[in-house]
């Protein structure tokens, strides 16, 4: 039994695996190229930093790859951001002994029933994702607005646990500390990978995405796991609400305008296909990470104005999609034949014993 | 008669119907509505956002989107207040304003059309650089001082109470129509719309079909941002922030499909007549331009889940009252369920 190097190599790891392990190279070089253009860059500060930011964009990039998985896309998460972050902080203003258990658990609640809400038109009433959350997008961003009177929540109003949060050390190594946002983002990335890779509903979740008509004919349950992708994207979307409260304190009603595209911009430089089936929540991760480390960055540079961000986020998106498609295709076409060639090696082996 | 009412029965009678409920109830409570100046007037308001629809409008009959559009409006403006700003004769801004709006329409056309990427990530990508670009130029600040002609090309009239911008949409529009209904490359939009492969199969150049739609979105997109800039009189960074899913709400609530392949020029006009007449009589009603935007949001959903929901009733009601006859028989599907 001698299987060639090929064979090994592809019974080994997944293309997915091959794209984390690229955006892993691409952040180390990044760093490096940003350690020797900005003075005492490689401190903890600027990762401590870093991690601040990217932990409410993490948190929507997870519940944004299930849904961009089933061949979905949920363009609302900033807006479900911004009337969690608003509502809750209203609710607190008032009521300031609320256990914390209970407010974040009432975040994920009220996100979930937005979310739900999205999945209810596009499983239900069979209206396209895009169309569907467009729509919302608006919809919850007018009823903050309606809510809040033009009204804002102030960091004064908040309970000091909240505002405090942010700001904790849980663990400080050199001048690097792990705060509790990025520990919550980092554990729901972690919960979400173990079950899009071991739980039946998040292998569902794949097969849908590739082929939702035969995913249907197979007898999958697939409105309910649509409905359900965007049940969930929306309580995590509650819980990044909570957490856009406890970073910013001040909510006014343009808190969360735009996050969506962000959240949708890490899935997809995290290389989660935009037509569903192909991705992982490490990825996806790994992409918001990137983008942070980019904007953040940047900033910093002196020989670069802070205003050429943008530009080169967006030239970084389309890099991403375009390694993405032209190199992996051929990767994963490259996987599939080899797999065919050692299940046909296989089989005439077996034919041969038997 | 029965092709009225064959009409009637279309998405575009539905809007027309529904345009003409919205009037009515407008003109009854508004005095002066229906004068010339206050229809000109909330056509005005939104016409930018109407002409950069009508080409949308190809673009997602041939099975694309461009989320970029609105960048591109605003890399336009931007451009062009920036050269003016420089020193630059109007006319040259202008040219300078226009060729950016090709340019990235190029860029979008090589990545969807020549590499095959998908075009949400392309032009979303779009949507963040070109953006970008634009806030290099003008960084926090805003640019004004526009020469005369130009602002008078923005805010004054030119035929009548009409200003240059309504007339450039009507001529616009008719273009569009023509080359969409009565033109092969309007067919072939159709047909790329509809599906890719059959198209392929059937010897259309797809991906010239593709590029050129792209093509023609950015440069429309860059004259809408000239004139944008040419109404407000100065830019700032986030100028035509966010137009494009106004502009997309436009063209769907219009009837065009989100898959491709269907819709029509007229739907896409009634649409814009029937949410102006809407943000119009909802603000002379006291709601706040905020609350218009959510109004326009719930329609969105509406449109497309009022005739599915309607069509499952049916269907439902259809196979119960065929139970008790003879429960193998097929369903009939009625008239004008999809």
């Amino acid at each position: 039994m001698t299987a060639g190097p090929v064979s090994i190599v592809t019974s080994r790891v997944r293309p997915e695996q091959v794209r984390e392990a690229s955006l892993v190279v691409i952040i180390a070089l990044l760093i490096v190229f940003f350690a020797t253009q900005i003075d005492g860059y490689l401190s903890g500060t600027t990762f401590t930093r870093i991690s601040a930011s990217f932990a409410i964009v993490a948190v929507l990039a997870v519940g944004q790859t299930l849904v961009v998985l089933t061949r979905n896309v949920d363009l609302s998460v900033g807006s479900i951001v911004g009337l969690i972050a608003y509502g809750v902080g209203t609710l607190l203003g008032s009521f300031q002994d609320l256990p914390p258990v209970l407010v974040i658990g009432l975040c994920l609640v009220l996100g979930g029933v937005l979310g739900a809400i999205n999945g209810v038109i596009v499983s239900w009433g069979r209206v396209p994702a895009i169309v569907t959350t467009l729509g919302t997008l608006a919809i919850f961003r007018v009823l903050l607005v309606e809510l809040s009177g033009s009204k804002t929540v102030t960091t004064e109003s908040l309970p000091t646990w909240v505002v405090d949060l942010p700001r904790v050390d849980l663990l400080t190594i050199g001048t690097l500390d792990i705060r509790p946002l990025v520990v919550i983002a980092l554990a729901v990335a972690v919960v979400f990978q173990l079950g899009l890779r071991y739980l039946p509903f998040g292998r569902r979740l794949f097969a849908i995405g590739s082929n939702p008509d035969g995913a249907q004919l197979v007898g999958m349950p697939v409105k309910r796991d649509v409905f359900l992708a965007f049940t969930l994207s929306g309580a995590l979307a509650g819980l990044a609400g909570f957490m856009f409260l406890s970073r910013f304190g001040n909510i006014t009603v343009a808190a969360g305008l735009g996050l969506e595209l962000q959240a949708v911009a890490a899935v997809v430089v995290g290389g989660v296909n935009i037509f569903g089936g192909i991705g992982s929540i490490g990825g996806a991760v790994l992409g918001a990470f990137l983008i942070d480390l980019l904007s953040q960055s940047l900033t910093r540079m002196e020989a670069v104005s802070e205003f050429t961000r943008d530009a080169l986020l967006g030239l970084l998106i389309l890099l991403a999609v375009a390694s993405d498609s032209v190199i992996l295709a051929r990767l994963r076409a490259g996987w599939q034949s080899a797999r065919a060639r050692e299940m046909a090696r296989r089989e005439t082996e077996g034919a041969v014993v038997g | 008669m029965a092709d009225v009412r064959r009409f009637l029965r279309t998405w575009e009678g539905l809007l027309l119907a529904l345009l003409v409920v919205i009037v009515l109830a407008n003109a009854s409570t508004v005095q002066g509505y229906l004068q010339p100046q206050n229809q000109v007037n909330l056509l005005t308001l939104g016409i930018e956002k109407a002409i950069v629809a009508l080409v949308m409008a190809f673009v997602i009959i041939g099975g694309e989107i461009d989320l970029s559009v609105a960048s591109i409006m605003g890399l336009a403006a931007i451009l062009f207040a920036w050269a003016i700003d420089q020193g630059t004769a109007p006319e040259i801004a202008v040219l300078l304003a226009l060729g950016v709006g090709l340019l990235c329409g190029l860029n979008n056309a090589f990545w969807v059309a020549v590499v095959g990427l998908p075009s949400l990530a392309v032009t979303l990508a779009g949507l963040i650089g070109y953006r970008g670009l634009a806030l290099m130029l003008i960084e926090d600040g805003s640019l004004g001082g526009f020469p005369d002609w130009f602002e008078t090309l923005g805010q004054g009239r030119l035929i009548g109470p009409i200003p240059f911008a309504v007339l450039f949409f009507f001529v616009l529009l008719i273009i569009a129509a023509v080359v969409l209904h009565r033109t092969g490359f309007g067919r072939l939009v159709y047909v790329v719309g509809n599906s890719t492969a059959v198209a392929r199969f059937s010897g259309v150049r797809v991906s010239r079909v593709k590029a050129a739609l792209f093509i023609m979105s950015g440069l429309v997109a860059a004259a809408a941002g000239l004139l944008l800039a040419a109404r407000f009189g100065s830019v700032r960074g986030s100028i035509a922030q966010g137009f494009e899913l106004d502009v997309i709400t436009i063209v769907l609530f219009g009837g065009v499909s989100i898959f491709g392949g269907r819709g029509s020029m007229l739907g896409v006009f009634l649409s814009i007549l029937v949410i102006l007449n809407l943000r119009n009589g909802l603000s002379l009603l006291g709601v706040s331009g905020n609350s218009q935007t959510g109004v326009i949001g719930a329609l969105l959903i509406l449109s497309v889940l009022l005739p599915n929901v309607i069509s499952d009733l049916r269907r439902y009601l259809a196979r119960r009252s065929l139970r008790g006859a003879t429960p193998s028989d097929p369903v009939p599907t009625p008239g004008g369920a999809t």
